[in-house]
């Protein structure tokens, strides 16, 4: 075979493609880490220094501003974020798995073509729209349904992100149930089941894992909403009492203070240590579902 | 003899024949699973229903302030009147540049996941990595935006600095469907290559990525839509409140540089619905009608490729 | 012809104390062996032999395997191929046929081309003619002259184990290696098949594991048979199925009392 030049100059330049390609490879991993220590390091002189960690966590009075004594105690916020997200979670796990069960096995062909693509769109709304619709559509209803004096609380924001968490716990669910082997079905029907008993006792079980992941993605993006909370939920720094209480996650909070803080100050330093908190905690919860979603293939091939 | 001719006829001609019909067990199966079937059936109308509601109200308090203007005007008078092309041009720069930066990484990054990287320790924590780095939240984006472009690397709050940390924010996506898209190609194809003394480079170019290219797309695509949404990372690295405008000229049309702030339509939604007193209700309606609109068309976009391309499968 | 002639030439690949193991997996052991040029040589054993594994170390594609460890030689013309560092030469002068037929997503004509076009050939008659060669040597070519641009995916399983076969031969191999390649195909392609192997063995070295005894007692001049990692015996094809093979253990599988 004779060689070209194009083609001697292809095969030489191969490695350097192939070191590019390693490269971009270990950009992935390099940025990851990148994130944790440049938020950590905004944040890090303020946490080793003056930062008191438990009176930090525990005290619920956030007052950065405060001209007599300055507090920063996330305790109330972290209320508001667990609070918005268990209400969130409530409604949409339930709601999210059962129309995955709907639209994975009692659903006719037809219809699950354009409720795929219906959900994929609905994922696809960004934050801030959510939260315009929480702000401007849902506030005056929920005024008007439960007389509340205002509109914007822990109902609101919860009902939202239900709406924003759907979607995603329906897909994955719905790709965990469509994961279980044909195998267990044939199984199952020609044992005479019923399809409602062949999904509450065989395709839910051998799915557990992939349904689980999928409920703590869904809680996990809710933990993470910046947006949609911020226009949501109000902007009242409190534990709640009430589902009609405003509160302010964390997430809301650095979205609203960071821009007034004064760069490198107390203030912008303790901003950054809860970005690094919130970082943590979805950290947590990705690994969780990643670990719980391999014990299932773990499982299947053994 | 005759007896048993008419039994045959009459067991033939009956309807009501026991064998088969459903029995008390049966029948409740069967009623369990109406039940079940309409009460999921229920729940999922119930998620499309509101849901096609809020669209409906959001279509017709904004349809008055919908026009060709409205597009192409920028805002005026602090934001209480005019359109929205400064923001419009503003997501418009971040999206373009952030996925110029975004899609090239992240498609190699996903071509040395699945054909380069032998499966160890070292492949394993770049696939966490990867999975991490998809739901770290988008506040914290902003953070490590500020920290590490507009500080950092001291490109001060501009659409440069915005627009990589929009592109560290569809990384890992990018990587992942990359990822999807090469590992559906059939690993036959490139033994059979290599069988052939072509190197894993050339396969690469010649069979794998060529019949990879359109899911890479897709992943690519959607993107797009994501970038265009996002307010929370561009809150600090570069998106403003406002940006003065000329009436005429080239400026007028083409506001900023890559080193200065802009709008953009996601952070203009958020100011006029929340911090402009004045402004009519319709204009955020309208603007929220343009977003959900160009979110909404980009991917149906990507779903329309997408069904296309299954029609077109090669193997 | 050239098995009734005793073969003072030096063998065409030759196998030395070659044992290879995957992980804890032992999948050779010791095996020494000689393959002459020009003929066909058949390998048969039962599944899990190493019969697969002792392909792949002609061309290094064993490479690919992960936690492989090889000691010994394999020579191909007396240099040995372990040792060697340009392996893209080395596979191209190697022809490999899998079990399952594969076409790649390529039109037929670019499916023979891919080859030749990789070592760098662009001109457009010396491909042209390559092409039709190569399917005409694979008994492929009338079947498919009308349809050069069809997918090569589209073909039946029969003619993509023979279009497999074009594209083994589009680089000019010396040796050709086939691992059980009819399984998967109909018995009017293996027929056509195995006398293209008959023609062949003219100009190229072919190697053929089999698990089908009776193809190898058809086509093969030297039969090795192999059981468990390990070479048994090996010798003309008269010899390994005649009533006294030097082991017991070559009789009872040639008949088929195991395996």
């Amino acid at each position: 075979m004779r060689h070209s030049v194009s083609n001697r100059l292809g095969v030489a330049a191969e490695p350097l493609i192939e070191w590019t390609i390693r490269l971009c490879g270990w950009s992935a991993i390099f940025f990851v880490f990148a994130i944790f220590f440049f938020v950590f390091r905004e944040g890090a002189p303020f946490l080793f220094g003056r930062l008191d960690v438990v009176d930090f966590l525990t005290n619920p009075n956030w007052r950065p501003d405060s001209p007599v004594r300055v507090q920063y105690g996330v305790l109330a916020l972290i209320a508001g974020t667990a609070s918005v997200t268990a209400l969130a979670a409530l409604l949409s796990v339930p709601a999210g798995l059962g129309a995955a069960v709907f639209v994975s096995e009692f659903c006719p062909q037809r219809l699950r073509e354009v409720l795929k693509i219906v959900i994929e769109l609905l994922a696809a709304i960004p934050s801030v729209v959510w939260g315009f619709i929480g702000y401007m559509v849902l506030n005056p209803l929920i005024i008007w349904a439960t007389g509340a004096p205002i509109g914007i609380n822990i109902l609101n924001g919860g009902l939202i992100l239900a709406l924003m968490s759907v979607p995603i716990i329906m897909s994955m669910g719905e790709d965990a149930l469509r994961a279980v082997p044909d195998t267990y079905r044939e199984a199952a029907i020609a044992l005479g089941a019923s399809r409602w008993q062949l999904v509450y006792k065989v395709l839910m079980p051998a799915a557990k894992n992939g349904l689980l992941a999928a409920a703590l993605l869904g809680i996990g993006r809710s933990v993470g909403e910046t947006m949609a909370v911020l226009m949501a939920t109000g902007h009242a720094v409190q534990i709640p009492g009430s589902l009609l209480d405003p509160v302010r996650t964390l997430t809301a909070t650095i979205a609203a203070e960071l821009g007034e803080t004064v760069e490198g100050g107390d203030h912008y330093q303790v901003l950054f240590v809860i970005g690094t908190l919130l970082m943590v905690m979805s950290l947590v919860v990705n690994v969780t579902a990643d670990l719980v979603v391999k014990g299932m293939r773990g499982k299947q091939n053994g | 003899m005759a007896d048993a001719a008419a039994l045959a006829a009459g067991a033939m001609t009956d309807h009501a024949d026991t064998r088969f019909s459903a029995g008390p067990v049966e029948r409740r199966k069967r009623t369990v699973e109406r039940i079940a079937a309409t009460l999921l059936g229920v729940v999922t109308c119930s998620l499309v229903l509101p849901l096609a509601g809020i669209m409906g109200v959001l279509l017709t308090k904004a349809w008055p302030a919908l026009s060709w203007s409205f597009l192409t005007q920028n805002p005026q008078d602090y934001m209480t009147a005019g359109g929205i092309w400064a923001p419009l041009v503003g997501t418009f720069y971040l999206v373009f540049i952030s996925l110029a930066v975004a899609a090239p990484i992240g498609i190699m990054a996903g071509v040395y996941l699945n054909e380069y990287a032998s499966d160890n320790w070292g492949t394993r924590i770049v696939n966490m990595a990867v999975v991490n780095l998809a739901g770290v939240p988008s506040i914290v984006h902003a953070l490590f935006g500020v920290g590490a472009f507009v500080l950092f690397a001291g490109m001060g709050r501009s659409v440069l600095a915005a627009s990589c940390t929009l592109a560290i924010m569809t990384l890992p996506v990018i990587i992942s469907s990359t990822r999807e898209a090469l590992a559906a190609v059939p690993q036959s194809f490139r033994e059979a290559c290599w069988n052939m003394g072509a190197s894993r480079w050339q396969t690469i170019r010649t069979i794998v990525l060529p019949n990879a290219i359109s899911g890479i797309l897709t992943g690519v695509i959607l993107q797009v839509s994501r970038a265009a949404g996002e307010t929370a990372p561009i809150l600090f690295t570069g998106a403003v409140f406002y940006v003065a405008t000329p009436e005429t000229g080239l400026e007028a049309y083409l506001p900023y540089g890559l080193w200065d702030r802009c709008m953009a339509l996601s952070y203009h939604l958020f100011t006029i619905t929340t911090q402009v007193s004045g402004a009519s209700e319709e204009l955020s309606y309208a603007t929220a009608v343009v977003l959900i609109g160009l979110v909404i068309s980009v991917n149906l976009l990507s779903i329309g490729f997408r069904a296309y391309l299954r029609g077109r499968k090669r193997w | 012809m050239n098995q009734q002639v005793s073969q003072p030439e030096a063998p065409h690949v030759a196998f030395r104390d070659l044992s290879v193991r995957y992980g804890a997996k032992q999948a050779l052991e010791r095996v020494t062996l000689d393959v002459p040029r020009h003929s066909i040589f058949g390998i048969i054993g039962p599944a899990n032999s190493g019969k697969t594994t002792l392909l792949k170390c002609i061309n290094r594609t064993v490479d690919f395997a992960t936690g492989v460890k090889l000691s010994g030689q394999v020579l191909v013309d007396g240099d040995d191929v372990l040792k060697m560092r340009n392996l893209y030469a080395l596979r191209r002068r190697i022809g490999m046929v899998f079990p399952l037929p594969v076409g790649l997503p390529l039109s037929v004509y670019d499916n023979v081309a891919y080859a030749p076009r990789m070592a760098g050939v662009t001109n457009r008659d010396e491909l042209d003619t390559l092409v039709e060669t190569c399917l005409r040597q694979a008994a492929l070519w009338e079947e498919v002259k009308d349809r050069m641009s069809l997918l090569g995916t589209k073909l039946s399983g029969g003619q993509q184990q023979r279009l497999t076969i074009a594209r083994a031969l589009s680089h000019r191999p010396e040796i050709l290696c086939l691992d059980e390649f009819s399984i998967a195909v109909d018995p009017v392609t293996t027929m056509k098949i195995e006398d293209v192997l008959v023609e062949l063995k003219e100009k190229v070295t072919i190697i053929l594991v089999t698990n089908l005894v009776q193809q190898a007692h058809r086509l093969a001049d030297h039969v090795a048979f192999l059981n468990n990692s390990k070479l048994v015996e090996v010798g003309t094809t008269r010899h390994m199925f005649s009533e006294t093979p030097r082991e017991q253990l070559t009789f009872d599988y040639v008949r088929g009392h195991f395996g």
